[in-house]
């Protein structure tokens, strides 16, 4: 599904390389997860991959399907399949939340060449998938993320994540600032969207979120690079020693 | 303080190509009433503080600048809506074109028609503009007064139970028109008044308003697309005890726009909102100058305005609030705000607040940005392309202002408007 090879990413305006060269395989219908210590450059992983400006990449690529999405705009990476659910997500004053879904909706559709969705349909879908998620009437029709608390905003990514039905989805520190119940909530619409077809590429500082959502594969990052590659109980390992021990050990 | 000999000159180069249209007596007077005030005033000049952002030269010269005619398929707006409709041609009547004057309560004539020495039109015609003549003087309006050859004159007494839209056509390169409307609104009428199309490669139009205790005005004016316009429109307003007056505009380009819009809250517990939502790209300069005087106790104003501009476009905006002793438990509101879609465009605010009286809520806000970047990336990543997100930032933006049409049909006619302009900007 997706092939990153030996990707290299610096600051745009800064001499300042963040990625130093990582390789990273996702394969189809399988979900991975990275983990890492903080500026180990995950959070630039998950923005370089859905084209957000700033960053400039030196060197290597990024195979979704075929294809080389570092070359395409944030749109089209979109409308590709791809999807990032944000670690903040962005207040939108003004702009309706159902208004904001069903252009998103419509804006992939078209450019894939598919028919709109018409709006008693898409009324009657987003109706259902935000009662799974436990978001009401209110929360649909006010602003974009506006008054939403970190639980309600992070609900409100899964939301876009069902009503966008991605191949290829990056979940970055979905679980930071939610407590156990909202974690417990966003992890089982993260898990009702796993499928055959669609892939995860699980970003956390924690080990917590992996109880919720289980991975085939973890990655250990480290100062731009993947550095430790293992099954789900490398993350056990990190709740248990932290991240010193992993680090020694692969330097 | 007398007159510079430039401003003299200008004035009466002005004058020289105007005369005083006939009319019953009160009317004549009136007339010249404010030809007495143009004279004392003169008419503004480059150097004048109320015109330090707009350049008054093409609103005042004696010669029309010519302005090339703007033809468009696009359907006129308020054409879906049920209304009492009045027309006129380069300033001009159009009877053919116009409904039956008519309506259940409700009276309308035309300014050129007047004939009766006894009007009531006579206790406001040309009243409120004096009265709004200070503290600061609007010339433009004198000049209207004493010269508009017509408009219209309306007198509401109960709920008029459809809008009267007033539709303006520019047919002639050279047409220079000054209309003039009186409305009064008697205790707890109500109307909602409509006002669309771009008039005449000049104009000049006051508006005044008579809102008596407990009635209601509602106003929406749509300034349109033709682009070569030049226009000085004034509002004057007086609000009795309990009454609501609130008007909306949307611009869509005009090399020269300059709305004045001056509001008296008179009668205690009254509301006043003024808000206009303005979309320039290029050769466009849009000034947004109000003035309302709280003058009673426990009063409401808003004034919410939005420019969007771009391509060297010029935003202006001049608002002030005044509080006079004794008007206690005001609330007052003031927003002006442009969103710079480019480094070439401009946007210049003077925002005023002068209170005399010690309980009052006033605030006044005033910024200039450019499109959030962060927002913008967040719609992009959902597959939203980058034209259509940034429309929908500038649709997000002059919401606020937009939002100050109760009436929801008439809102979404006008949300319809400002879409159709932002796509016809992505050709």
């Amino acid at each position: 599904m997706l092939e990153i090879k030996n990707l290299q990413v610096k600051l745009e305006d800064e001499d300042k390389q963040i990625l130093k060269g990582l390789n990273l395989t996702v394969e189809t219908g399988k979900v991975h997860a990275i983990m890492g210590p903080n500026g180990s450059g995950k959070s630039t992983l998950s923005y370089v991959l859905s084209g957000k400006d700033g960053y400039e990449v030196t060197g290597g690529e990024a195979i979704m399907d075929g294809e080389d999405i570092l070359d395409m705009e944030p749109e089209e990476r979109a409308a590709a399949g791809l999807f990032l659910a944000f670690q903040y997500p962005v207040e939108i004053p003004g702009v309706g939340n159902m208004t904001f879904l069903r252009t998103a909706v419509n804006a992939q559709r078209k450019a894939r060449g598919e028919e709109e969705m018409s709006s008693t349909e898409f009324l009657k879908v987003v109706r259902a998938k935000a009662k799974d998620l436990k978001i009401d009437a209110d929360m649909l029709k006010r602003p974009v993320n506006v008054g939403f608390s970190g639980g309600e905003k992070k609900r409100n990514e899964i939301l876009q994540m069902a009503m966008l039905e991605p191949k290829m989805c990056i979940l970055d520190e979905t679980d930071s600032g939610l407590d156990v119940d909202a974690m417990k909530l966003v992890a089982e619409g993260v898990n009702a969207l796993r499928s055959e077809g669609r892939s995860f590429l699980v970003i956390t500082h924690y080990q917590r979120l992996l109880d919720h959502i289980t991975p085939d594969v973890v990655h250990i990052m480290a100062d731009g690079r993947i550095v430790k590659t293992g099954g789900p109980e490398l993350a056990l390992e990190v709740e248990k020693n932290g991240y010193a021990d992993i680090l020694a050990e692969v330097a | 303080m007398a007159l510079t000999q430039t401003k003299l000159d200008a004035t009466e180069a002005r004058l020289a190509g105007l005369c005083l249209p006939a009319g019953p007596a009160w009317l004549t007077e009136a007339r010249e009433g404010a030809l007495a005030r143009l004279r004392a005033m003169g008419l503004p000049g480059r150097g004048d503080e109320y015109w330090k952002y707009t350049r008054p030269d093409t609103l005042v010269a004696p010669e029309v600048t010519k302005a090339a005619l703007f033809e468009t398929e696009e359907a006129c707006v308020f054409g879906e809506v049920d209304r009492l409709q009045i027309v006129f041609v380069d300033g001009v009547f159009d009877a053919a074109a116009s409904d039956d004057l008519t309506g259940e309560g409700i009276e309308i004539s035309r300014l050129a028609d007047v004939a009766a020495d006894i009007h009531w039109a006579k206790d406001l015609y040309g009243v409120l503009e004096t009265n709004g003549q200070d503290p600061v003087e609007r010339p433009l309006a004198a000049l209207n007064s004493a010269f508009a050859t017509d408009g219209v004159l309306i007198r509401v007494t109960g709920t008029v139970s459809k809008p009267v839209n007033l539709t303006y056509f520019h047919r002639s390169e050279t047409s220079d028109a000054i209309l003039h409307h009186v409305v009064k609104l008697e205790e707890g009428a109500e109307l909602t008044l409509l006002e669309n199309g771009p008039a005449a490669a000049r104009f000049n139009k006051v508006l005044e308003v008579e809102v008596a205790d407990k009635a209601r005005f509602h106003h929406i004016r749509t300034q349109g697309r033709d682009h070569e316009r030049r226009a000085a429109t004034h509002i004057f307003a007086r609000l009795g005890a309990e009454s609501l007056f609130k008007s909306f505009t949307l611009t869509a380009n005009g090399v020269m726009t300059r709305n004045e819009c001056v509001i008296e809250l008179t009668g205690d517990d009254a509301v006043a909102h003024v808000a206009g939502a303005c979309m320039g790209d290029g050769d466009f300069h849009h000034d947004d100058t109000v003035f309302i005087t709280h003058d009673a106790v426990n009063c409401e104003s808003r004034q919410v305005f939005k420019k969007v501009l771009r391509n060297g476009a010029t935003g202006v905006f001049q608002g002030k609030i005044l509080v006079k002793e004794g008007a206690q438990k005001t609330d007052g509101y003031q927003i002006s705000q442009s969103l710079l879609l480019d480094d070439d465009s401009q946007f210049l605010a003077k925002p005023e607040l002068e209170i005399y009286a010690d309980d009052v809520a006033c605030s006044h806000g005033s910024t200039s940005g450019a499109i959030d970047e962060t927002a913008l990336f967040y719609l992009r990543s959902r597959g939203v392309p980058e034209d259509q997100a940034t429309d929908l930032l500038v649709q997000a933006f002059l919401a606020e202002a937009v939002d100050e049409i109760e009436d929801e049909g008439l809102r979404d006619e006008i949300v319809g408007r400002l879409q159709g302009w932002l796509q016809r900007r992505r050709g």
